[in-house]
């Protein structure tokens, strides 16, 4: 459903994605973990237009992915996006900024977009907040208020760019519920993350980013407990036991 | 004092008439300079090369020529050029475009002070330019961009005083009026300056109020 062939992409004279090379199928669960600056995040928001790249192809469900093609509006409902930081809009209502882009972008009927809204707040645990403004919400709300704007543009697939990350500890655990929940429904989801016993229990595959390229890529289980990689091995070496 | 009083009296409705009209070009110079700075800083933020760099050679020749000289271009070459304008027009007209410099970069900063989290976002649920502005950036750069906002309506509305220099008899002129005809310089200016300040007080509470607001999130 999302294909990525020799994906190239530089900033200035820095080349973060050097020939990135993945597809991902409808109902797949693709986690991407790697150190920071690998590229993780940069192939998410190249899948959706945030970033353009400068060679390769990427396409979703056969339609290329040209920022700057009128067609890139196409993709993104189709598409939903996470992001680390929340980014809701803090002068709307928590049920305002699920319904925003139903509402406006894809201008569909008032009530039954409400009504829709509504469910899926109720679904990510927050239907008692739904007119509450975001920065009244903690962090981990948040995040689950994004999870339901994103979910509200009934998207084919959903890219998660570090979603727990800015959290506080304690919270990632309703945050990743939420998100093993969807992936339990059959939601196909790209998601950054370095929860690795998430990746573990919840992706299909995972792919090792460093440097710009898939260093290694395979089933989750078989990749994070036995990576064939120096490079992985080390990655993983380090970020489960950090002493 | 009671020579004061007396004089007050005597001219207040004279300087009313002046007071009217010094509304009136506040409030029309306000209006045409807050839709001319928009447009500027539309411009300045579409990230269209060729807009952005009109936008800004306009601002700088704008902020380069004085009101005064602006004013005097108005009302006394344009009817040179076939444009004949009322001295109110001219007044309106040219406080305006030179106020549409300012407001364009107080505009611009407010924009530009919005979280870029806020457009990716915008642009992750499929909005063009155009429906980000007016669902995501506008509306929270407004908080911000209100003080300095109010700021400019005082100073407009004290700068409403230079359309005297093309006939409009505004409250500044229709006091230097009634004091060369009287001799009364003392009471009528007093008087004027009174006027001035009662206006200009409502407003700064209003600056006040923007402030406290936009401080407290």
């Amino acid at each position: 459903m999302i294909e990525l062939n020799d994906v190239h992409k530089s900033f200035g004279q820095n080349e973060v994605l050097k020939g990135i090379t993945a597809s991902v199928q409808k109902g797949e669960v693709v986690c991407i973990i790697g150190p920071s600056g690998s590229g993780k995040s940069t192939i998410l928001r190249c899948i959706n237009g945030l970033e353009g790249y400068d060679r390769g192809e990427i396409s979703v469900e056969g339609l290329k992915v040209d920022r700057d093609a009128p067609s890139i509006v196409n993709i993104r409902t189709q598409v939903s996006m996470v992001f680390q930081r929340f980014n809701l809009f803090p002068h709307r209502t928590v049920l305002e900024n699920v319904v925003e882009g139903p509402l406006f972008v894809k201008k569909e009927p008032r009530a039954q977009v409400l009504e829709r809204g509504r469910a899926l707040l109720a679904q990510v645990g927050l239907a008692e907040k739904a007119d509450a403004h975001p920065p009244q919400l903690s962090g981990g709300q948040q995040q689950r208020v994004a999870i339901a704007r994103a979910l509200a543009m009934q998207p084919k697939a959903i890219l998660f760019d570090e979603p727990t990350s800015a959290l506080d500890p304690e919270l990632v655990g309703d945050v990743l519920g939420v998100m093993r929940k969807l992936a339990d429904d059959g939601m196909t989801m790209v998601v950054v993350t370095h929860e690795m016993g998430f990746a573990r229990d919840v992706a299909d595959r995972v792919l090792f980013i460093d440097g710009g390229v898939i260093v290694e890529q395979g089933p989750a289980k078989a990749l994070l407990n036995q990576p064939q990689h120096p490079r992985t091995q080390d990655f993983l070496r380090r970020v489960l036991h950090p002493l | 004092m009671k020579g004061f009083w007396h004089d007050a009296v005597e001219f207040f409705p004279i300087l009313m008439n002046g007071v009217a009209l010094t509304i009136i070009v506040t409030i029309g110079s306000l209006l045409l300079s807050t839709v001319l700075g928009l447009i500027w800083a539309m411009m300045r933020v579409s990230g269209i090369k060729a807009l952005s760099m009109l936008s800004a050679s306009l601002i700088n020749v704008i902020r380069g020529i004085p009101i005064i000289v602006l004013l005097f271009y108005l009302y006394f070459v344009m009817p040179d050029l076939g444009v004949t304008l009322s001295a109110l027009q001219a007044a309106i007209l040219g406080l305006g475009i030179a106020y549409s410099a300012y407001q364009a970069e107080n505009f611009r900063a407010g924009i530009e002070a919005i979280d870029k989290g806020q457009i990716e976002a915008a642009q992750s649920i499929g909005m063009g330019w155009w429906l980000t502005m007016r669902r995501v950036v506008l509306p929270q750069a407004v908080r911000i961009v209100l003080p300095p906002y109010g700021n400019v309506m005082i100073m407009m509305l004290k700068d409403s005083s230079q359309a005297s220099t093309i006939t409009v008899a505004e409250l500044a002129l229709q006091g230097k009026l009634i004091a060369s005809s009287t001799f009364k310089n003392t009471s009528v200016f007093t008087l004027v300056a009174l006027m001035y300040l009662t206006m200009s007080i409502p407003l700064i509470l209003l600056v006040r109020h923007f402030e406290k607001r936009a401080g407290k999130k």
